[in-house]
């Protein structure tokens, strides 16, 4: 197990270094000179060479990039321009916003999913399965952003019952989820969160366990007379590996991609962070978010892959 | 030759009923999907979309980019405007047709692109050699690592917008996981007897990918790009909701519902509409796709 632990943390590395490089060339990919933004129109040529030498922008790009890293591997991820503020400080502050978030689509998700699926799973061809492809199908061609928007509509603009956008009357400083007048703002961008999760984890989960249910152990199980809900638990367990590895990027994504959500709900993560940045053509902070979302990503993938090997000791040997 | 043809078949057909026709492969795809009433239903929705947007400017009522300051944000059937009008006193009926040509086109290019980039990288990376194949597929697990709307989000948003853009960035994202599902493709056939033999009868190299492995690659590659118009139609109205993607005035469904966002509490009705035209072209180019998957898959 420690060899395939160590295996697999070797693996990661040459991704990450990878991923880094593409962050770092995302600032090269902005149409014109990066200095453009720092500058004002009437610079002197002299004094963009000065700017350029401050900046290290002078050197060869993988000198450039090599002193990016550096900076970055000591957690200095450069100053936003348009805040003046480190650009780390507002990554993190951000991040914990959408982990507020988080943390409550991805259990609803997970579970609302993975029971949909495994019903479905078990009784394939019958209503509950039709039913649940069905909203599966529903979920996964649902644009979530728009759902967020109707669920505005009927509930904050038609019943005015929740609120529509924001994080609570005080804002993020002082949100506390235990008062009801804080944790309401959270209703609506959760369950908007989760539907696209709870299509792709009920359709993968239904699939997974109607494979399984078609193996010829099955039979055998049955055959020397287990009952109904024992074969079940052999055959949750025996999808449980597909299944993870779809939670796994799926949590992945609800760090790092919901952007539209929190923008329609100008919830103030790291997803509404990067519009903002967007806009505002703040490169620094676009950088800094997305190398440090792309991170979450590969660490997540990293633990499933663990994970799934800790359930599944075929994974390990092949 | 026609004599000794025509006789059998003559004396048998009035007595045994005609023996049974093997279908080909083509023939039987052919006949699942013609009797799966839920993706012909769906298809020709689809068929009505891209008719719909194609004819754009005979089926709308009005110009889509006639703005009028005394029409603003007006209801349903309001002087002649079916669905109402926008925020610029545009027609959004119109809007709504024109509309589906950005949609489309955003959903459907990027695809293209991906599938005979990624296609090719992931034949080559799955017929080349293990230093050829190390090299693509790690490449693409860089780009495998990022969350695919995060991954389009960065590369427009650092390229600067705009639907040539737009697609770029989306086609990226696609070319990676397009590329895993050749080369998976590829690498299966590779050890097969009959490459093999194609290669003991002195077959060349690419002869062999055009006539051995491409008809085993193509149709998983299909099946795969089929399924990612509708990811792909909403990932560009996504980006065109952030104001990444097609630049006003251009009537896009995307960039509409980011718009007409803004009055939502004096036009609830109108602020939903562009948002439904999406999620109906999502949905049935999703059920299309499953449909297609499952009558060309062999295994049934």
């Amino acid at each position: 197990m420690l060899r395939y632990v160590a295996h697999r943390i070797l693996l990661a590395i040459p991704i990450a270094f990878g991923v880094s490089v593409v962050c770092f060339s995302l600032v090269y990919l902005a149409p014109g000179d990066p200095l453009q933004t720092i500058l004002p129109s009437d610079a002197t040529q002299d004094m963009v060479t000065q700017i350029k030498h401050a900046y290290g922008l002078d050197r060869p790009l993988p000198v450039q990039y090599l002193l990016w890293l550096a900076h970055v591997v000591t957690g200095d991820f450069g100053m936003s321009i348009s805040t003046r503020r480190p650009v780390i400080l507002e990554v993190t502050g951000a991040l914990y916003n959408t982990l507020i978030l988080t943390s409550f689509a991805v259990p609803l998700a997970f579970v609302t999913g993975y029971t949909m699926g495994a019903l479905a799973g078990c009784f394939p061809g019958r209503a509950v399965d039709r039913i649940v492809t069905g909203a599966a199908v529903v979920g996964v061609s649902l644009p979530n952003y728009w759902l967020g928007i109707v669920l505005v509509i009927i509930f904050a603009v038609e019943l005015m019952a929740l609120p529509a956008t924001g994080m609570g009357p005080q804002g993020s400083a002082q949100f506390d989820i235990l008062r009801w007048s804080n944790a309401q703002y959270l209703i609506l961008p959760v369950i908007t969160l989760s539907m696209i999760p709870v299509g792709i984890i009920a359709r993968t989960t239904r699939a997974a366990v109607a494979e399984v249910l078609n193996q010829d152990f099955v039979t055998t199980l049955r055959a020397k007379g287990l009952s109904e809900l024992a074969v079940i638990r052999h055959v949750l367990k025996n999808s449980a590996p597909q299944v993870l590895a779809v939670m796994g990027l799926q949590f992945g994504y609800l760090m790092g991609g919901s952007i539209l959500i929190e923008t329609v709900f100008t919830w103030p993560g790291s997803g509404f962070m990067l519009s903002k940045a967007i806009i505002n053509r703040d490169i620094p902070v676009l950088q800094g978010t997305i190398l440090f979302l792309s991170m979450i990503f590969v660490a997540t993938n990293l633990v499933v892959d663990l994970l799934q090997s800790l359930i599944d000791p075929r994974i390990r040997r092949s | 030759m026609s004599q000794t043809a025509t006789l059998p078949a003559a004396t048998f057909e009035d007595d045994a009923p005609p023996a049974q026709r093997v279908r080909g492969y083509w023939g039987t795809v052919g006949y699942r999907l013609r009797h799966d009433p839920v993706t012909l239903c769906f298809g020709a929705i689809v068929l009505l979309i891209v008719l719909m947007a194609i004819f754009a400017p005979l089926l709308a009522p009005f110009d889509p980019y006639k703005e009028s300051v005394i029409l603003r944000l007006k209801p349903f059937g309001y002087r002649g405007h079916p669905l109402g009008t926008d925020e610029l006193g545009r027609d959004l009926m119109s809007r709504l047709i024109f509309g589906a040509r950005s949609s489309l086109l955003m959903g459907l290019v990027p695809v293209c692109i991906a599938t005979a980039l990624g296609g090719t990288l992931g034949v080559i990376g799955g017929f080349a050699g293990r230093r050829v194949n190390a090299a693509i597929m790690r490449t693409m697990d860089v780009f495998y690592a990022f969350p695919s709307v995060l991954l389009a989000v960065a590369i427009s948003g650092a390229m600067g917008g705009g639907m040539a853009n737009g697609m770029a960035a989306l086609a990226l994202v696609f070319i990676p996981a397009m590329c895993r599902v050749a080369e998976t493709a590829t690498a299966q056939v590779r050890s097969l007897d009959f490459i093999e033999a194609a290669r003991a009868t002195g077959a060349g190299t690419l002869t062999i990918v055009r006539y051995h492995v491409l008809g085993n690659v193509l149709g998983p590659v299909f099946i795969y790009a089929s399924s990612l118009v509708s990811v792909s139609i909403l990932l560009a109205s996504g980006l065109s909701f952030l104001g990444l993607g097609v630049k006003p005035p251009t009537p896009d469904w995307g960039l509409m519902l980011s718009t007409l966002r803004q009055s939502i509490y004096i036009a609830p009705l109108s602020c939903a509409l562009p948002g439904a035209a999406i999620f109906v072209t999502s949905i049935c180019f999703n059920l299309v796709s499953d449909g297609i998957r499952s009558a060309m898959d062999v295994r049934l």
